[in-house]
């Protein structure tokens, strides 16, 4: 009944072109959706690569743990942080992670809205993407301050102390559109989730296991009334959560654009980081999907199709982002006549972190072009490397622009430099370990591919043809 | 001084507090056995007397057993009549200080407070002591903050003449200095600790030996003394004992004034100058603004003769020849670096063009005789009007051309005078630690006493290898603040009393005297040498205080004693008593010229700029106070030219952290001798040549002054205390990092400091707002409005000559934190105010200027925009307050500041342990902690006072009224605060001056601190070196 071997044929078939590809393997039917996806979750055993990728992530958590207990006892002078760059790596983490985010509120809220079908398969893995990013992030904001234990304050939390946020701010800004977003991103994922979570628990073998998943499902029976109040909520959500994917990054910039420091105070910002955003998040979409639909043999539902698409919008928003970088050479050491963009400029391109910039403009303008080309879209392991350089160049971006631009302002007297310890460094990758670590948990507990909207896909294409299965709904709830 | 007994009625827990706090001031041998319980009996039964019969109770038998048994150090001390009020007045003292100690927590038995409060005090209401703070050659006067009894701030003294209001960077420190919990606390015996009866005991006996031999084999050694008091006691020693010697030794002290100044009578003379009279100076490699006892005043004197305005129509002119890079020399209108070796014919031929002969001329390049020929005839067009001044290191030589050039030019009577000199026993002190050495090498002496913290062992010439001739003295007293290099060898060892806490008296450069009178009672055992040097008289001890006002009023009679010892006290200065001028000339045969250069390269000895000859080597105010021309931290190097360096191969390279320079280590090599050092690329220095500061490379110097830097005493020669030569240097491959706070050093043609020539200033007197400021309105917030004050500052840029008493005076005032290299590395120091350094044209022959940089007060903060939490908000007098208990640490608000004034603390960077700093701090300024941003406040708490005293009187604030710390330190009145709404105020007139601008206008932060730009009046004739594409000053990296 596994529908390997058709999948197998699938791919072993004559190249075609990309729009003939469809979004799910064919051969497959309803049982065979449910039966494949479920199963990563329920079957007895977890495979040693698990492991394998689950110490990676954990040695990363630790380090993350221990380098924040250090922080909390000592404080952030255990980073390279320092007089004219107060914020460095922090802050770039911070911005970096939100931006990875951005994919999956695009795919699930303006693409469902959009009615794009193939977004289907990679929406839950991405929405989970978006939640743990977000959870990365904010520990940046909370443990950068020099008094994490009352960075509540930002919040206008009424009090007896006379604390009240300043609301003039960019950053109290950014505690209502960050908290906005995780908690939105949140909601819309797991509601997104309830159906499935329904499957798996009529799925499981073992009661201890019906009973999780059956409490995690609310009650879900599948009824007529149940989905249309699942899809209004769905709608409604999703309606809800599209102007975060602009607004949350727009919000984020202007903690720069709103400082009056070169490189930080630039109007076109909000654009060119939302832009820059969807571009990460992308690449990092795909740094994970190709990994995990190779190792959980997902390939039937995130085909080659899927890849490609992704493909096309890394290269659409990086075109943007390289269209913002010419911009800024054009605005500083051309148009504005300001001595200080002047410099700046200047000091990007040939200042000692030169070989930050330069390495950015490889990593973000050079490498997306390479996505002009079919082939290379179409070519796992050219995508998954170039997916990664456009990660490391994010990164680099981020810090080019909120570090750099810090170490040197405007009293040549007052310039500095900065060096990452230890710590940052610690931080940053145990980010990278919370990160994977929630990934892996996500991935054996949760089921990666919404297999309702699959099934729904399906019929709606009149795939399921080799089903005997009756009603629709049947099917998908049992 | 402080309280009497009545402190606590609670009779028993004021004796058991005064123990305890015993306890920990005063060694204890044994282990304390006696339980308190047959005091407290006695006390239980004297009760509610217990203060008024304490000396009963001390006579008592029982006190007396539980004070020999408690503490034996203190045993003789008791038997004596008289000393044994000072222990009980020490005891005092400490009850006083318990109270004060007990902040945070309360004794837990029921205390009563003052029945009859201590005249005068007022908690909470600081109160001011005149005093005075001995220097070699001179004392800078002082108004000492006393909070409840706690020296915590000094001011300058405005009757004091080598103040006039204003003090240097060792002034300001001297309150760390006296909290320095690193003070030598005892007396110690061959590294034991033993009491003072003790030393006593054994000093009485060596006595008695003296009194029969005369004093044969007794040696002293001491610094330079100008105390009257101790003069004439040492001198009645001498006659006691004529066998016995006293030698006179400072490191950073030079003979060669002393040796030109003799006049026919061999008695030595001192030159006195008056710089607000002369319009034209010529410094002869003297860095007369950061003289360590007169160069408060004079850079004051010289600063006022330059103020310049739209009426000026002459502007003084200050020419430097210098043999290395000094803060005079930053501030010449024209400067010009010549080598040491060179240096006598450059002085030659300046004093030829005067008419004095004498001087030879060899070797000079063309531009040295052109800048030699154009001095000349300047100086010759200002009769009477000019000083010429020679630094003391220069030979005899150069001083005896100098006395005569001053001569030649009408000068002297005029603006340069004579004097007797202010030491009581003017000695040539390299002969006198060079005869000591030999006599001890010999193994003629027999009893060696160290006085007053002289530390031989690190600072003598290092051919007289003085730590081996010790060997052979069978008897040293050591007598010190600190358990030094030297203390580490000597047989016994006192601790000295600092002088905010002793009863002294000192002579002034011009010989004014002082009282310098004790802001609170000895924290350790300190002894004063006064009290040391009793131990050598026939008297057997007396008070340091009773010495001194003995010696002064011995004239006066009955009651005009007390009148005049108040008098004297409350002022600071002894009316009429400076040292009336000499119509002496000084010898004017000079002596002959040394010879050329030899091969190789020259070195330049110079005490270091914050630390000095090393006395300051423990203060972490003075080592994180960047180096005024470098802005060096922590550390010294071998300055030499960019030129020189690249000849060697060397390089200084900025790293990423912040501050962090990557600097090659040199090998130098005098005489055989050698050091290793690391290499600092200076602008301006005279190439070929190699400035070494002294007072780095201490062993014993305290935990924060041990191991930092290198030693140049190592290779610092009795032949050569000043200046070497013949060196050889090489690259040894190693590496040095080295902790700068500015590691850019030119203005990236921004519009920073705003300066212009006089002849400039005359057709465009506004030439500092050349460029046009944006408009005002353009905030899209409403303006503020000010119907009170708004306090506002000006910098004159040409009057700051970057000596740093600002920066240090805030770090007193403000408590702000020492960070130490490691965070100096990463630029994190605190520092509240800055002073900027910028260079301008060729790296050979450059201008400097500075720019102190406090916060400016913006009307438009971009910092108060971004703070999340109000934590720095704008108050209706227009200053940007920190709340520093709402700041949650962001650090936008020190991100988004254009000119980078905001301190973030990103560790712990408060002591808050140390008992010692806890009294330090001033109790009217928050003590921050970790993760807060601070900065500058204009003094708030200043400003406050101010308002409570004046609403109190029904009035407004007067102009004047508030002085902020930066601005009661500037020996130059650079820095003016004021209320800028009242528009007769000195800084709103200033902000009217066509020189006034604002940092950064083009922003429209419109700051209220605002500057003033500097005006420079070079001389035309003066053909300066060109910036040429390779000398163009380039970041230091």
């Amino acid at each position: 009944m596994t529908p390997t071997n058709n999948t197998a044929a699938v791919l072993d078939a004559p190249k075609i072109s990309f729009d003939n590809v469809p979004i799910i393997a064919h051969g497959h039917t309803f049982d065979t959706v449910t039966t494949k996806i479920s199963q990563v979750v329920l079957k007895r055993g977890t495979p040693n690569w698990w492991f394998g990728a689950f110490l990676v992530g954990g040695a990363g958590l630790t380090g993350l743990l221990f380098a924040l207990t250090v922080l909390v006892f000592k404080g952030v002078g255990i980073w390279g942080n320092n007089q004219p760059v107060g914020w460095a790596w922090d802050i770039t983490n911070f911005v970096w992670w939100i931006g990875i985010g951005h994919a999956g509120t695009l795919i699930s809220a303006i693409l469902l809205l959009l009615k794009q079908d193939w977004r289907t398969s990679i929406s839950r893995f991405s929405e989970a993407m978006t939640i743990f990013a977000v959870a990365c992030a904010g520990i940046f904001p909370v443990f950068h301050t020099g008094r994490p234990w009352v960075a509540y304050w930002l919040f206008p939390l009424p009090n007896t102390m006379g604390v009240w946020p300043q609301f003039r701010s960019p950053l109290v800004w950014d505690v209502f559109a960050v908290s906005t977003y995780a908690t939105m991103s949140i909601v819309f994922w797991y509601v997104g989730l309830i159906p499935d979570l329904g499957t798996m628990r009529d799925q499981a073998k073992s009661l201890f296991v019906k009973k999780i998943y059956g409490a995690l499902s609310m009650g879900w029976r599948g009824s007529t009334r149940h989905w249309s109040r699942y899809e209004t909520a769905c709608l409604l959500l999703a309606g809800l959560c599209t102007p975060l994917v602009v607004s949350v990054h727009t919000v984020v910039s202007f903690d720069f654009a709103v400082g009056i420091i070169p490189g930080w105070h630039t109007t076109f910002f909000p654009p060119y980081f939302v832009a820059g955003a969807v571009y990460s998040g992308f690449a990092m979409v795909l740094t994970l999907a190709i990994p995990a639909r190779k190792l959980f043999g997902l390939e039937d539902f995130i085909t080659t199709r899927h890849l490609d698409n992704m493909a096309k919008v890394m290269l659409a928003t990086g075109l943007i982002v390289g269209y913002a970088y010419s911009c800024e050479p054009f605005f500083g050491l051309i148009y504005s006549g300001n001595r200080y963009e002047h410099f700046l400029m200047y000091n990007r391109m040939f200042g000692p972190y030169a070989p930050f910039y330069w390495t950015l403009v490889l990593c973000n303008v050079i490498t997306p072009n390479f996505l002009w080309i079919r082939k290379l879209r179409s070519n796992v392991v050219a995508l998954f490397i170039i997916a990664i350089v456009v990660n490391i160049g994010m990164w680099l971006e981020r810090f080019v622009i909120i570090g750099i631009s810090l170490t040197r302002d405007f009293l040549p007297s007052s310039w500095g430099g900065f060096k990452p310890t230890i710590f940052d460094i610690m931080t940053f990758t145990g980010t990278l370990g919370l990160f994977l670590t929630l990934m892996l948990l996500f991935l054996r507990g949760l089921p990666s591919i919404p297999m309702f909207e699959l099934k729904a896909m399906l019929h709606a294409d009149g795939l399921g043809i080799e089903s005997e299965v009756g009603t629709f709904e049947e099917e998908v709830v049992g | 001084m402080i309280s009497e007994n009545q402190t606590y009625t609670g009779a028993t827990s004021g004796l058991e507090v005064s123990m305890s706090d015993l306890m920990l001031t005063l060694p204890v041998i044994q282990e304390p056995k006696l339980s308190t319980e047959v005091i407290r009996k006695k006390l239980d039964t004297s009760g509610k007397e217990y203060w008024r019969s304490l000396d009963e109770l001390a006579d008592s038998t029982e006190f007396d057993t539980f004070v020999r048994k408690e503490y034996p150090s203190q045993t003789s001390v008791l038997v004596d009549p008289v000393s044994r009020r000072s222990f009980l007045k020490l005891m005092g003292a400490s009850v006083g200080l318990a109270g004060l100690a007990a902040c945070t927590v309360q004794p837990k038995e029921e205390i009563i407070p003052y029945i009859k409060a201590p005249e005068e005090m007022i908690p909470g209401k600081a109160l001011y002591f005149a005093t005075a703070m001995p220097r070699s050659g001179g004392a800078v006067g002082l108004l000492v903050r006393s909070n409840e009894g706690r020296p915590t701030k000094i001011e300058g003294n405005t009757d004091h003449p080598a103040s006039l209001g204003a003090t240097d960077v060792y002034a300001q420190a001297a309150i760390l200095g006296l909290y320095d919990p690193d003070r030598s606390q005892a007396v110690y015996h061959l590294g034991e600790i033993r009491s003072w009866s003790d030393f006593l005991t054994t000093i009485m006996g060596r006595a008695s030996g003296f009194a029969s031999n005369k004093g044969a084999g007794l040696r002293f050694l001491s610094e330079s003394i100008n105390s009257p008091s101790l003069g004439a006691m040492m001198q009645g020693i001498l006659a006691d004992m004529p066998q016995a010697k006293w030698h006179q030794y400072e490191p950073a002290r030079s003979n060669n004034t002393f040796n030109s100044t003799k006049d026919a009578t061999g008695a030595a003379l001192s030159t006195r100058y008056q710089f607000d009279k002369a319009d034209r100076v010529l410094a002869l490699d003297s860095d007369f603004m950061s003289d360590f006892a007169s160069g408060t005043r004079y850079a004051r004197d010289w600063a006022h003769r330059r103020k310049v305005s739209t009426d000026s129509t002459e502007m003084s002119r200050l020419y430097v020849a210098e043999t290395t890079i000094t803060m005079t020399g930053a501030n010449a209108d024209n400067r010009i670096a010549i080598r040491p070796s060179q240096f006598e014919a450059f002085v030659g031929a300046v004093a030829a063009g005067l008419g004095v002969a004498g001087g030879s001329t060899q070797g000079l390049t063309q531009t040295q005789s052109d800048f030699a020929q154009a001095v000349a005839k300047d100086l010759r067009a200002m009769p009477g009007r000019s000083i010429v001044i020679a630094g003391e290191w220069q030979s005899a030589h150069v001083q005896g051309l100098v006395h005569q050039m001053n001569a030649a030019l009408g000068n002297v009577g005029q603006t340069v005078f004579y004097a007797a000199s202010v030491d009581t026993n003017p000695t040539d002190h390299l002969a006198s630690i060079t005869d000591l050495a030999l006599d001890m090498a010999k193994g003629e002496v027999d009893t060696l006493v160290i006085l007053g913290g002289v530390n031989p062992v690190y600072s003598a010439p290092v051919d007289l290898d003085f730590a081996e001739a010790m060997k052979k003295v069978p008897f040293i007293v050591h007598h010190g603040m600190y358990l030094d290099e030297t203390a580490a060898l000597s047989h016994w060892h006192l601790p000295e009393s600092h002088f905010l806490e002793s009863w002294g008296d000192v002579r002034a450069h011009d010989g004014t005297v002082s009282i310098v009178q004790p802001l609170i009672a000895p924290l350790y055992q300190g002894k004063t040498m006064h009290e040391v040097l009793t131990t050598f008289t026939k008297k057997s001890t007396a008070e340091a205080h009773d010495i001194i006002k003995g010696y002064w009023t011995n004239d006066a009679k009955g009651g005009e004693v007390e009148r005049m010892w108040r008098e004297s006290l409350h002022n600071g200065t002894l009316a009429n008593s400076g040292v009336a001028v000499s119509t002496a000339t000084p010898m004017t045969a000079a002596t002959s010229a040394s010879t050329g250069a030899a091969e190789g390269y020259d070195i330049v000895f110079r005490p270091d700029p914050t630390i000095y000859d090393g006395q300051f080597a423990n203060s972490g105010w003075l080592q994180e106070l960047p180096k005024p021309i470098s802005k060096l931290t922590w550390d010294n190097a071998a300055y030499m030219s960019a030129k020189t360096a690249k000849s060697l191969g060397l390089e200084m390279c900025l790293n990423a952290k912040g501050g962090d320079y990557e600097t090659d280590v040199v090998y130098i090599e005098v005489d055989g001798r050698h050091v290793e050092a690391p290499v600092w690329i200076a602008p301006g220095h005279p190439d070929d040549t190699v400035t070494l500061h002294l007072g780095y490379g201490r062993k014993k110097a305290g935990r924060v002054g041990n191991d930092l830097g290198f030693n140049a005493g190592r290779i610092r020669s009795s032949k050569a205390m000043w200046f070497a030569s013949g060196a050889k240097i090489r690259k040894t491959g190693k590496t040095y990092s080295l902790a700068g706070t500015q590691i850019h050093f030119t203005m990236e043609g921004r519009n920073v400091v705003r300066e212009s020539s006089f002849e400039e200033y005359k057709k465009n007197p506004n030439f500092v707002n050349e460029e046009p400021s944006p408009n005002k309105d353009m905030s899209l917030f409403p303006k503020y409005e000010y119907n009170g004050y708004a306090w506002g500052m000006t910098i004159d840029l040409n009057s700051c000559i970057g000596c740093n008493a600002c920066m240090i005076a805030c770090v007193a005032e403000n408590n702000i934190p020492v960070v130490g290299k490691e965070q100096v590395l990463k630029s994190r120091e605190m520092h509240w105010i800055r002073v900027d350094r910028y260079y301008t044209g060729a790296a050979e022959d450059p201008d400097t200027y500075f720019q102190p940089v406090p916060c400016m007060q913006c009307e438009d903060a971009p910092c108060e925009l971004v703070c999340p939490v109000d934590a720095t908000s704008h108050s209706a007098e227009g200053l940007n307050d920190m709340v520093y208990n709402r700041c949650v640490g962001t650090r936008y608000c020190g991100n988004n500041c254009p000119y980078k004034v905001r301190r973030f603390n990103f560790l712990l960077f408060q002591d808050w342990t140390t008992p010692q700093y806890k009294l330090m701090r001033n109790p009217e300024v928050t003590v921050r902690s970790r993760g807060v941003m601070e900065k500058c406040t204009y003094c708030v708490q200043r400003i406050q006072n101010a308002k409570i005293d004046s609403e109190k009187e029904n009035r407004l604030v007067r102009d004047g009224e508030i002085v902020t710390a930066c601005e009661a330190a500037c020996p130059t009145d650079s820095i003016v605060f004021g209320n800028i709404n009242d528009p007769l105020s000195r800084v709103a007139k200033l902000k009217s001056d066509t020189r006034n601008y604002s940092l950064l206008d083009d922003l429209n932060t419109r700051p209220r601190t605002t500057y003033l730009g500097a005006v420079r009046n070079p001389n035309p004739e003066i053909k300066r070196v060109k910036a040429t594409r390779e000398s163009l000053l380039e970041e230091s990296a």
